[in-house]
């Protein structure tokens, strides 16, 4: 903790702090306010920042775009459905294994995919994700293209998943957790290699590391994660279904990452906030300007993007200042 | 130490090795020059392995290198300063000098943050500005650091020198000087004739992919026209 400190002298630190601040107190907030929608796109935007933040794990550290993250994000989510509709209702049994079945997952597709490059990296591993999206749609015992009605995890005696503030605290705590996993790792030997090589591959090897092996867990650890945030998906809607790990889910997730700023620690929080409050206010404010217009919030949100692309090379964290490293 | 036989090497269709020896014995500075294309570079790239499609018998404390990946190779105690010192911009000074370290030869007394600063003070006063945010001196301290960081049994230098302020090239050989009196064996690739003549024990000649002299630096010296014929000195 000691070395977060200095850090509050810095735009970059003090923005920071307040947002983590503001998102800690939410839900008293919105309880003030009676605004109990606004709680529930918080509880979204928290749980996504954890999704982004696993796969800012491989596309901001490791340099490798990912094109399938939300198929960790419906393993994840799957797993605790079936074992919930199979009677299994534990949380203490269901999320363990829906992040080793995402870990395995993670580990399999990992040792395939990281054998390619560049644009074969990005396709192989949407291959992969169509896959499992596939393979959920199939599922007719589990509800199939409609999705499946669960029943939220048990806690019991520790927590209500039911109840909207704890399950809001629960995910920003899992959020905290999630990055000071990454801060941990970026920091490490472990994180200096995996960044060193998205710089240089050849030259990392030559040092004498095994890059491959370093990508693979690292790819098997973000997949962890995105369970993670799919089990969390889960819990919130009370619902899982085919749609949360579609291709589309995919490129919103590179998006968040991208407009937060790749490779930044708090770049999938700003992103997630970023994309969520567009989504949330473009559409009425559009609506205000012509009704109807709302629809087609999209065409204002992408070139937004693009803009971002091309001016803002760090995302959103870079307006905070330099980074190092 | 280092023993390279009938080495040859080829770039897709092309060949640029054409039968290279070369042999580097524990604790001796050994060179290898020659013009710029002759081969000098892709010869380390095949030592190191980079070099997908290489031939012939490469040798190193005992094992064979031609059939092992980069990485491997790496860890048998080969440490390379590459040509252009490929510094890692994205890390900072200290991570690009952390993420190298290793002492998997089991050095005694080996190569540590302290040491290396102690060596070059400069990166120590630079240790969290960024590999991009280097001078080209600094970067090549910096590359020569990291790879002292693997504890190498042998340290090869590609073109250390090149592009460096006359002054700061003087560091440089004055910091091989000095690993050399620690009983560091190096295989340096330059162009600096007089520098390595004071330096080196031995010199290898390369000229279109094969070595066409070799001997020691007393008879290298005391030959102009070899200097002149293969070196343009």
């Amino acid at each position: 903790m000691a070395e977060l400190l200095p850090a509050l002298r810095t735009p970059r630190g003090v923005v920071t702090a307040l947002l983590l601040l503001l998102l800690a107190v939410l839900p008293l907030l919105t309880q003030a306010f009676d605004q109990r929608y606004l709680l529930s796109v918080g509880t979204r935007i928290v749980i996504w920042s954890i999704a982004a933040a696993s796969l800012n794990m491989i596309l901001g550290y490791g340099g490798l775009v990912s094109f399938g993250h939300a198929a960790f994000l419906g393993i994840g989510g799957y797993a605790v459905g079936i074992l919930s509709a199979e009677g299994f209702a534990s949380g203490w049994l269901q999320w363990p294994v829906a992040i080793a079945v995402a870990v395995a997952w993670g580990t399999l597709i990992g040792a395939l995919s990281l054998r390619t490059r560049g644009v074969y990296f990005i396709m192989i591993t949407l291959a992969f994700a169509q896959l499992v999206y596939y393979l959920s749609s199939g599922l007719a015992a589990y509800g199939g293209d409609d999705g499946l009605n669960i029943s939220r995890s048990r806690f019991p005696g520790l927590i209500d998943l039911r109840d909207k503030a704890s399950f809001y605290w629960l995910c920003f705590v899992l959020l905290c957790a999630t990055l000071w996993f990454c801060s941990r790792l970026v920091h490490s030997r472990f994180g200096y290699v995996l960044r060193g090589a998205k710089s240089n591959e050849l030259r990392m090897t030559a040092l004498g590391f095994p890059v491959f092996r370093y990508r693979l867990v690292a790819f098997a650890l973000a997949g962890g994660f995105g369970a993670l945030a799919g089990i969390l998906l889960a819990n919130d809607g009370a619902y899982v279904s085919p749609a949360m790990m579609s291709w589309v889910k995919s490129g919103d997730l590179i998006v968040i990452v991208v407009l937060g700023g790749i490779g930044a620690l708090f770049g999938p929080l700003y992103g997630a906030i970023a994309f969520f409050a567009v989504e949330e206010f473009l559409p009425p404010l559009l609506n205000l300007m012509h009704r109807g217009w709302g629809e087609y919030w999209q065409i204002v949100f992408g070139p937004l993007l693009v803009i971002i692309a091309l001016y803002a090379r760090g995302g959103l964290d870079s307006l905070l200042g330099r980074r190092h490293g | 130490m280092l023993r390279v036989r009938e080495l040859t090497g080829f770039y897709g269709a092309s060949q640029a090795l054409f039968g290279m020896e070369l042999s580097v014995d524990a604790g001796e500075v050994v060179t290898l020059m020659g013009r710029n294309g002759m081969g000098k570079t892709t010869t380390v790239h095949a030592i190191m392995g980079v070099l997908p499609s290489r031939r012939g018998v490469i040798e190193f404390d005992g094992h064979r290198l031609d059939q092992l990946p980069s990485f491997r190779i790496a860890r048998l105690g080969l440490g390379l300063v590459p040509e252009g010192r490929q510094i890692f911009p994205n890390l900072s000074v200290r991570e690009n000098l952390v993420a190298a370290s290793a002492n998997r030869g089991e050095r005694p007394a080996p190569w540590t943050l302290d040491r290396v600063f102690g060596l070059f003070p400069r990166l120590a006063e630079r240790q969290k500005n960024g590999g991009n945010q280097l001078s080209g001196g600094e970067q090549q301290m910096l590359a020569i650091g990291r790879a002292l960081m693997t504890n190498p049994k042998l340290l090869v230098l590609d073109e250390a020198t090149e592009g460096l302020a006359p002054l700061i090239r003087e560091e440089i050989w004055s910091c091989l000087r000095q690993l050399k009196a620690e009983g560091q064996s190096i295989l340096v690739i330059d162009k600096n004739v007089g520098a390595l003549i004071g330096l080196a024990d031995r010199h290898h000649i390369v000229e279109k992919g094969r070595v066409v002299w070799s001997g020691t630096s007393q008879a290298l010296a005391g030959d102009s026209v070899l200097q002149h014929r293969y070196l343009g000195v």
